[in-house]
């Protein structure tokens, strides 16, 4: 019912095609407008006003994007994918779903920034940066040539770099940046590299072309490998993923902790964008594999490596914030699977619709913890289990809220993160990757060790020393409750999202 | 639309309660739990159901909507009761209305959570009984064990962490174990069903459809199916020799949560094992009668000879539970109409049975702050009204006529020596029955030591009869006990109804 009356508006309206791209627009107009209030008067101390211009830009820009998706634009329904500026970016359900969740993380993450960097400089500069690369990320989900795929990577990565350091006279937050940085510049590298092998071998950029001149190019199997090997590292970087996960523990480490969330959560579903579109589009697996290109085995080595090595070093930290660097890689690992289990002929839509599906629920449960991390570090609380004894009498709302994103974050009923692992896992069986899954399986049950830790620590426990709240960050309360919220009412909501993202996914094939 | 209506007010009312202030939080937390109550005996009044809601039968209040689309499986939200799970929602929702007015005394911190969490798991309870789909019905059973980990590692007593842990960890790996054995039958049906419905998989199973997996054959697939299925369930019910976090648990627990504990959730283990082993796989069943049969008679007398060995009262009626639940394992093997009849019957008898006599140890605890048999004598001189309703219990538990628990265990009983799933049947029936001479024993010793007798106690509190919302729900139970066991029929009726069905496969 819904749907049919905003598809009949649409329908009817006379927007240009670029109007698809509106949920770009939003968030790029908004960074520039945060960019020139500051201008206007760089001295201000007025945040609220650019915390409220962010979090205005994040919302339009998920409110057309949902409207979008509700009513079809670029999905088989109205005529299927918009292409634009040649080809080298395309709007279909794809694209927009992961503008969906980029927003909605953007505008989370904004909202408890607004308390955590009280009385820090440069607010504008933050916010401003938060929104650039959120532009980037949503030009990556909407990247149709392996040329906008690098430059929007590069656009969501740099202000990523600068983000981190923010905190600069935080000596674990400068050099978490540097780490970042070079492995960022190193993996750019490698990636730009790869895309200049299959430039080489199919003497083309756009996804599509590139297909078809692999399938005409035989004789340069070799150089093909080597790019589509290359460009995988390139995208486990940004994904950390296995072997290109060591700066993500540092990383979120030393950053500013809504900082830590955005990376965790949208900057690693951006990654995951590109990686689907490039993978199905670009290299298919009909095409490849018997070419002896076989990257879904890579995906799959990847994505066992990634989840086991990120599970098991999570379970050994001290560290909260660190535990929850390292169960990020887990996930990375999970979310891996949507590309591993893509088989020739298999239900590959079903399985990377799981994934983005996934990463949807992801993008607000790890968010929200990483929220939570912020508050904790608000109240300056140390950063250990131990530190959290106790918190639950007196803050009992975060805790509850923390509660329901570990047990999500672990798949345990009834809050998202379960329906969105067990589709996955699901549809990996599906596939005929039952190990796979079985591997996820065992590592989801293992994650629900270390997440119950930090449970038993804010409830069960007796806190160690006598520890007075003073203050309750109105902002950061907002957004860890949203974020809470998400992740519950994603559990009966289920439905629409994992159907959406299984239709759009399959648009792709 | 009674039963969405039922859970959705109880989680909002969990809700509400969670954010109420400390002081309102229980009579707020009792006076939401009754419009459940209501609904439940409305439900009952208005009930019409006839036959197995998996085996083809007419359900009542059912809701089957597409949820979702999976892999070309349709989840749906599919809820409604039959005989066999109709008893068991009125109990829980009568077992949680008292529970909570028992917590009125002994809970004094963090009271809105306590209620919070309290009236949550009923929610999710009401869920595990009445979801048909098997995806809903994880989803309720999982969620049920999160707020009893709070509630044990919380409000528990000082080795409430370790019990809480072990509690949580022994049930979820028990859960992963039952979910990959259901999964495998799921995939071994492949085509054959369309959704994850259980009446569906049931009659497909029952059908014969069982394809090979992985190079599987069908039969080993079923055996294994089953076997993971009975060990995942066995621990919550739990059976000898899982049994061991249940003590535990029990004994660092709240009053008010023990008397969940036993009275429901041990009733989840074996709801499910009818559910899914012995209506899905009746085959299987028979086959692993003897090994099943044997674990049955080996939680019967192991349970009571344990409990016959405490020295806590709590403990005592703690490893009771093993035993009685033990009956309940041999009926349902029995495969007659008042063997799996008597079970179900004796799930909602033992219900209300083991929530009494918890509820009495609590309100003999929170006078006297100790539950060591030898630390008091001639307590029935201070507290009579408390004292008499223990005994009472205490007959209940033994089996006396006209109380619940004989028609229970009597159904059990003429079940289990009129079966046939195999020849020696009525030889381990015999020996089950020992158990009741055991439980009379203990029970008699433990009231003897500490009620009669000339008054002594070795403390510095004053005891008197406790007061009077400490006792109200004592007499309730007592009144509901005796209620059901001179007229069972007011469920058994039903219970039988829904349970021939399943009996038409077998021997």
């Amino acid at each position: 019912m819904f749907a049919d009356l905003t598809r009949v508006a649409l329908q009817s309206s006379t927007l240009p095609d670029w109007a698809a791209t509106a949920p770009i627009l939003a968030l790029a107009v908004a960074s520039l407008v945060l960019l020139l209030a500051d201008t206007v008067d760089p001295d201000t101390s007025n945040s609220t006003l650019l915390a409220s211009i962010a979090v205005v830009g994040s919302l339009v820009s998920f409110g057309i994007a949902a409207w979008y998706l509700v009513a079809g634009t670029g999905q088989p329904s109205t005529g299927g994918p918009i292409e634009l500026y040649g080809s080298s970016l395309v709007i279909d359900g794809m694209a927009l779903f992961f503008q969906l969740i980029f927003a909605s993380v953007t505008a989370l993450v904004v909202v408890a920034s607004y308390d955590y960097l009280k009385g820090e400089d440069y607010q504008g500069e933050f916010y401003s940066l938060v929104l650039f690369a959120a532009t980037g990320m949503a030009l990556m989900a909407a990247s149709n040539s392996l040329a906008t795929v690098f430059v929007s990577l590069e656009l969501a990565s740099l202000p990523s770099y600068a983000l981190v350091a923010f905190l600069k006279r935080n000596r674990g937050s400068v050099e978490a940046s540097l780490k970042y940085f070079l492995i960022g510049a190193v993996s750019s590298a490698v990636l730009a590299f790869g895309i200049s092998l299959v430039y080489a071998a199919t003497g083309t950029l756009v996804l599509g072309d590139v297909a078809s001149g692999i399938a005409e190019s035989s004789g340069l199997v070799g150089v093909v490998g080597v790019g589509v090997f290359m460009i995988i590292g390139g995208f486990a970087f940004k994904t950390a993923s296995v072997p290109f996960h060591f700066w993500a523990p540092e990383a979120y480490e030393g950053a500013p902790a809504p900082i830590s969330g955005f990376l965790s959560s949208a900057s690693k579903a951006a990654g995951f964008a590109v990686a689907f579109r490039v993978f199905t589009v670009a290299f298919p697996v009909s095409e490849l594999v018997p070419m002896g290109v076989d990257w879904p085995l890579a995906f799959a080595v990847l994505a066992v490596v990634t989840m086991t090595l990120g599970n098991f070093a999570a379970a050994t930290q001290e560290n909260v914030k660190r535990m929850l660097a390292y169960s990020s890689i887990g996930h990375a690992g999970y979310a891996l699977i949507g590309l591993a289990a893509v088989s020739g002929g298999g239900p590959n839509g079903d399985v990377i619709g799981a994934a983005m599906a996934h990463l949807m629920v992801y993008g607000f449960m790890n968010t929200g913890a990483f929220i939570f991390i912020a508050m904790t570090e608000y109240w300056d609380l140390g950063r250990t289990f131990e530190d959290l004894n106790g918190l639950s009498t007196q803050a009992p709302m975060a805790c509850l809220a923390m509660t329901v994103f570990m047990f999500s974050l672990a798949g345990l009923p009834p809050f998202g993160g379960f329906l969105s692992k067990y589709a996955l896992f699901y549809s990996a069986i599906e596939g005929g990757f039952w190990w796979l899954a079985a591997v996820g399986a065992i590592n989801s049950a293992l994650s629900l060790f270390y997440y119950s830790r930090v449970v038993k620590a804010m409830w069960i426990e007796d806190p160690v020393s006598e520890f007075e709240i003073e203050s309750r960050p109105m902002g950061l309360y907002v957004a860890i409750m949203a974020a809470a919220l998400g992740t519950v009412l994603l559990l009966p909501a289920f439905a629409p999202v994992v159907e959406t993202a299984q239709a759009s996914a399959a648009a792709l094939f | 639309m009674i039963i969405e209506a039922l859970i959705a007010f109880t989680f909002v009312a969990a809700l509400a309660v969670l954010v109420a202030p400390d002081e309102y939080a229980g009579r707020l937390a009792f006076v939401l739990s009754l419009p459940p109550v209501a609904g439940a005996l409305w439900m009952w009044s208005q009930f019409d159901a006839s036959g197995n809601a998996l085996m083809d039968g007419t359900i009542a209040f059912e809701t089957d909507i597409v949820w979702f689309t999976l892999g070309g499986l349709d989840l749906h939200w599919f809820v409604g009761v039959d005989g066999i799970s109709l008893p068991l929602v009125v109990l829980t929702t009568i077992l949680s209305s008292l529970a909570i007015v028992s917590a009125w005394t002994p809970i004094s911190e963090r009271q809105s959570q306590f209620y919070g969490l309290m009236l949550f798991m009923e929610a999710n309870l009401l869920g595990v009984f009445t979801a048909l789909d098997f995806f809903v019905w994880f989803v309720f059973w999982e969620a049920v064990l999160v707020p009893m980990y709070f509630l044990v590692g919380v409000w528990g007593g000082p080795r409430r962490k370790y019990a809480a842990i072990k509690f949580f960890v022994y049930t979820n790996i028990a859960s992963l174990v039952m979910f990959i054995g259901f999964i495998a039958l799921v995939f071994g049906l492949g085509d054959s069903i369309g959704s994850l419905r259980l009446p569906e998989v049931a009659m497909a199973l029952r059908a014969g459809e069982l394809g090979s997996l992985f190079g599987i054959q069908a039969p080993t697939l079923a055996a294994a199916a089953f076997v993971a299925m009975f060990v995942g369930f066995a621990v919550k019910v739990p059976v000898a020799p899982l049994h061991t976090w249940l003590p535990d648990a029990h004994v660092e627990a709240p009053t008010p949560v023990s008397v969940m504990l036993a009275g429901v959730l041990l009733k989840m283990g074996t709801y499910a094992l009818l559910r899914f082993n012995f209506t899905m796989l009746p085959e299987v069943a028979v086959d692993l009668a003897v090994p099943i049969a044997i674990l049955a008679v080996v939680s019967v007398i192991y349970g009571a000879l344990l409990a016959l060995a405490q020295e806590d009262l709590k403990r005592i009626v703690a490893y009771s539970s093993v035993s009685s639940m033990g009956y309940v394992i041999l009926g349902l093997i029995a495969y007659t109409t008042y063997g799996v009849g008597g079970a179900t019957f004796q799930m909602v008898a033992h219900g209300l049975i083991s929530g009494l006599m918890f509820m009495t140890v609590g309100v003999v605890y929170n006078t006297t702050h100790t539950r060591m048999v030898g630390d008091m004598s001639g307590i029935a001189d201070r507290m009579p009204v408390t004292a008499g309703i223990f005994v009472a219990g205490a007959f209940a538990y033994m089996g006396l006529p006209l109380m619940a628990g004989f028609a229970g265990e009597f159904f059990i009983f003429k079940g289990s020596f009129e079966s046939t799933t195999f020849s020696g049947m009525p030889l381990f029936t015999a020996a089950a029955m020992f158990g009741i001479v055991i439980v009379a024993g203990y029970l008699l010793f433990a009231m003897q030591r500490t009620l009669f007798g000339p008054f002594r106690f070795d403390g510095e509190y004053t005891i008197t009869e406790a007061p009077v919302h400490d006792v109200a729900p004592l007499a309730v139970l007592l009144a509901l006990i005796i209620v059901l066991g001179v007229a069972p029929d007011l469920f058994f009726g039903m219970i039988q109804d829904a349970v021939n069905p399943i009996l038409g496969g077998v021997s």
